[in-house]
């Protein structure tokens, strides 16, 4: 393999000392003052139908310039999810609807001079409800006497995928292969548990936020904080009834995203106001609007069932999930099917399987993508059930890990069989070094001085755990990302991307990608990303897919901007262009005559007087397939037996992601994973009231882990090496979820012989596990 | 209402309702390094330095800072130089999206003007109040560690 130069390097990230320095500029940093000041009214009702919306008065207010609600926005169905076109998600929801349907559905739209003055007006709305009968639980979703959520007009864009609104099914998925029920008879054990994963929120610093204005041209300007601003675009577009040329949306610098900024939210609404009122305009959620009407992770219920041998085989196994869609339902399918795909072929050794899937409308809030994708959910359980599989057999939870999981030049019918809405793509596994973060990471945790020692200090007695997980790396035959370079005087290099970096280093990362291939440094590289005008298409930041996909298009772009200049430097030197080598630095020597020329003499010789042509060119780049990045996680736990309350000591993470592109920023992302990771295992999660509103809609109430939570986080990039990917990269930012919850579960397993299914893993919770278990060693 | 500040170093006057909050008029002057990130006093996304101590300035009436000495992360460097602990963030790989850096400064600058070499627990400790969704806090501590060892270093020089 031939020497990095770039990738492989902790580059410092090209954007962090603007950053940190205060002076780079986030949209709500863009604002000028002049813009109409948006505030959104929401339902107080779970489940209602609007009879009536009079918005006279508060139209009359000085002040106000628009009210926009159902009788006066055009009814066009669309999913918010930020997704291909067309997008996997049901079209089940308008801008302004007669009906809402859950606590927080918008209902109308106040645009004003001040924010005083919006909020005054919003108070001024009269709305009358006829409430309906409300669900809020997943179970009952389907029951024939349940309200229905959804079924007037809405529909799935795509006719193949399962949408049974009648029955408030907004996905299902159904897989089967061998012959499970036969499998169970002959297995020597059984085991079948119940899970349940809790709503939550991104917390992503920033809360959404995005402003519109007309430009001199008369286009429609919107700066948004979005990781998807060529959807935001073409759904603004859609939803405005307008050319998608009249559009052009720029994503500044983002504080945070993790699946939160893949929705279209707020873009369509401020681009309305703006098109309407040819006035500038603005709309930010404030926090308790990101908790209540932004996305969320979607719960799930996981009943897991194993049949397996006394040597710890697994016979068969069989899933069934329940997801809460919330009252829409972006993502209800993909979520769901990642619940699946990216979460059995891990344990491909299983010859019998059968996966029950359905996502349900509840009235509640909305579902959405959020790092992990499903695959959190799922790991969640089948990690759990590989503790109890190794404790039933008496084996080493490691070696029994390593047994099971897939391997180099093993496959799974699941990769096949499931897909994003056009089924699968076979894929046979080209890296895994999965054996080798289980022993990695447990060495780093010291598994085998606390496994099963019960160390006891006083009330708290200790345990450790451990979980194997994988993701994807983008969606293959689905997911695109281009890029554009183009060469400019004195040597250096423009690299335009649709790419969204979030915060996540990948300006960064695909900068060092591009100085790879010419052998230049970062510096010579001038990166603008994410800007719909400028920038080719991308995806955007989603499934895990920037590095492998985006990276994938710059290492393209690059190379054919390579053969470029090496074709103007052999006339420059009047040589055999076969016979050029690049040199570190930008120059091209021919080594038969020690003759040389710098990317400054191409580019000069290319703008002025030679050949008189612009070197640049544009790559895509779309997968053929989706290489798992893996990690083993491991935790080391204390709790306290009088109070039930969890310390967590040490998360260790062991990666395999392919060959790091920049090893401080993925380390980065693992470390950012396993915290917000912790933080859902321990205490994240939404408290409703019986009205469904929810109650603790505040960063006083919803603890997010600060400085003085954090355990001591280990991170150990394996070595590894993907050859479909850029450089050997893998993706990086959304397997370290997976983990850190299961781990832990199994470490208080350890600990005190308890096993908690529900998470988060609350004082209340772990204490009444307790009890019971010392109740029933009494009894 | 009308009153005078002095930011970063500089005496303003401005005009402004007497209930804003400092964080709403800074920003609407123009110091858009002070972030907005919940309003609740919570994130410390806001946190500027008010005659030196760290306050979330979400929390602070502008009337009430009128005729002090407030600060933001841009008033910790001199001239073109960036400041050590901006430095030692950027290198350690501590700014991630970026959104709590300003405020997160500050609160290091605040500890290590009191403690110039502090623990990991102690950074740990002064930095409560800042949170971080991005990083898990890994190399924020290490970029404080770091940022101290600078500031000590640039202390004997001069």
């Amino acid at each position: 393999m031939k020497e990095l130069r770039q990738v492989g390097r902790s580059v410092t990230k090209v954007d962090s000392l603007s950053l940190a320095s205060g002076k780079a500029k986030f949209t709500d940093d863009l604002l000028q003052g002049d813009e109409l000041y948006c505030l959104l009214l929401e339902s107080p009702h779970a489940h209602a139908e609007i009879l009536s919306l009079d918005a006279s008065e508060a139209e009359a207010l000085p002040g106000v310039v628009a009210v926009f609600h159902g009788g006066n926005v055009p009814r066009v169905l669309y999913t918010s999810a930020g997704q291909g076109n067309p997008e996997p998600s049901p079209y089940d929801m308008v801008l302004f609807d007669n009906r809402v349907r859950f606590v927080g559905d918008r209902v109308a739209l106040v645009a004003a001079e001040t924010e005083e003055i919006a909020r005054e007006a919003c108070a001024k709305i009269r709305v009358e409800y006829r409430e309906l009968p409300a669900n809020f639980r997943p179970e009952r979703a389907r029951d024939p006497q349940t309200p229905r959520l959804h079924g007037d007009q809405a529909f799935m864009p795509i006719e193949e995928l399962p949408y049974r609104p009648e029955e408030n099914v907004a996905s299902e998925v159904l897989l089967t292969i061998g012959d499970p029920d036969g499998a169970f008879e002959e297995s020597d054990f059984v085991e079948e548990h119940s899970y349940s994963v809790q709503y939550a929120s991104h917390a992503a610093l920033e809360p959404h936020t995005s402003h519109a204005r007309l430009d001199p041209m008369g286009r429609l300007v919107i700066h948004t904080s979005t990781q998807v601003p060529f959807h935001a675009r073409r759904i603004t577009a859609k939803l405005l009834e307008i050319p998608v040329a009249t559009v052009r949306v720029i994503k500044p610098r983002i504080g945070g995203g993790f699946g939160g900024k893949q929705e279209v939210l707020l873009e369509p609404l401020v681009g309305l106001v703006t098109w309407k009122t040819r006035r500038p305009a603005r709309l930010t959620l404030s926090r308790k609007e990101v908790f209540t009407s932004a996305r969320t992770r979607h719960p799930m219920k996981v009943r897991l069932k194993t049949g397996f041998l006394k040597d710890g085989t697994i016979k068969a196994l069989e899933m069934e999930n329940l997801m809460t869609s919330g009252a829409y339902g972006p993502h209800a399918m993909t979520v769901l099917t990642v619940s699946a795909w990216k979460c059995l072929p891990l344990y491909n050794k299983v010859e019998n399987l059968r996966f029950t899937g359905h996502t349900v409308y509840t009235n509640t809030p909305v579902g959405g993508a959020y790092r992990g994708y499903g695959a959190t959910q799922s790991h969640f359980a089948t990690n759990q059930q590989l503790d109890i599989i190794a404790r039933t057999c008496g084996k080493d939870v490691l070696e029994l890990a390593k047994s099971l999981h897939i391997k180099e030049g093993e496959t799974s019918p699941v990769f096949e069989a499931l897909g994003e809405g056009k089924g699968g793509v076979t894929q046979t596994i080209t890296s895994c070094k999965l054996s080798e973060c289980i022993d990695r990471g447990a060495e780093a945790l010291g598994w085998y001085e606390k496994r099963d020692k019960k160390l006891r200090q006083g009330s708290w007695v200790r345990g450790v755990g451990m979980a194997i997980c994988m993701q994807g790396t983008g969606l293959p035959r689905v997911d695109l990302g281009a890029a554009t370079m183009k060469m400019n005087e004195g040597g250096s290099f423009n690299l335009l991307m649709g790419a969204t970096d979030l915060g996540t280093g990948s300006d960064t990362i695909l900068a060092q990608i591009a100085a790879e291939v010419l052998g230049i440094s970062v510096e010579d590289i001038v990166v603008t990303s994410s800007d719909t005008d400028t920038t080719p298409f991308d995806v955007g930041a989603y499934a895990s897919s920037t590095t492998y996909v985006s990276g994938g298009a710059v290492k393209r772009c690059a190379e054919t901007v390579k053969e470029q200049i090496c074709e103007v430097a052999a006339e420059m030197m009047e040589v055999p262009r076969e016979e050029l080598i690049f040199a570190p630095g930008g120059e091209i020597r021919h080594p038969g005559s020690d003759k040389k020329v710098s990317f400054a003499e191409v580019a000069q010789y290319t703008l002025y007087g030679g050949t008189l042509q612009q070197i640049g060119a544009t790559g895509s780049f779309s997968g053929e397939v989706s290489p798992p990045p893996f990690t083993a996680q491991f935790a080391d736990i204390s709790v306290d037996c009088d109070t039930g309350k969890i310390k967590v000591h040490h998360l260790v993470t062991a990666i395999d992601c392919g060959q790091p592109i920049n090893p401080t920023l993925a380390e980065g992302q693992v470390e950012g994973a396993v915290l917000n990771a912790m933080g859902y295992a321990l205490y994240e999660e939404y408290r409703f009231n019986k009205k469904g509103g929810v109650t603790n809609a505040s960063f006083w109430d919803y603890k997010v882990p600060g400085p003085m939570d954090a355990p001591k986080i280990t991170t150990i990039l394996v070595d590894s090496y993907e050859e479909t990917g850029p450089y050997g990269a893998k993706s990086v930012s959304e397997v370290p979820m997976n983990g850190p919850a299961p781990a832990i579960a199994n470490a208080l397993y350890d600990a005190a012989g308890v096993r908690l299914y529900h998470l988060p893993f609350t004082p209340e919770k772990v204490l009444e596990a307790l009890k019971k278990e010392q109740r029933g060693r009494a009894s | 209402m009308k009153g005078s500040f002095i930011v970063n170093g500089l005496p303003r006057e401005w005009e402004f309702p007497e209930d804003m909050r400092l964080l709403d008029l800074l920003r609407r002057e123009g110091y858009t390094e002070v972030k907005c990130g919940c309003r609740e006093g919570m994130c410390g996304s806001c946190c500027v330095l008010l005659e030196e101590k760290l306050v979330n300035s979400c929390q602070v009436l502008a009337a009430s800072a009128m005729n002090r000495e407030i600060r933001t992360v841009m008033g910790l460097s001199e001239g073109e130089e960036p400041h050590p602990l901006e430095t030692a963030f950027a290198e350690a790989g501590a700014v991630q999206c970026g959104f709590c850096t300003p405020g997160m400064i500050l609160a290091a600058y605040c500890l290590l003007k009191e403690n110039p070499d502090p623990s990991e627990e102690e950074i740990r400790r002064g930095l409560d109040g800042n949170y971080c969704r991005c990083t898990g806090y890994v190399k924020i501590i290490e970029a404080v560690q770091r940022g101290a060892r600078k500031m000590r270093e640039k202390e004997v020089q001069e």
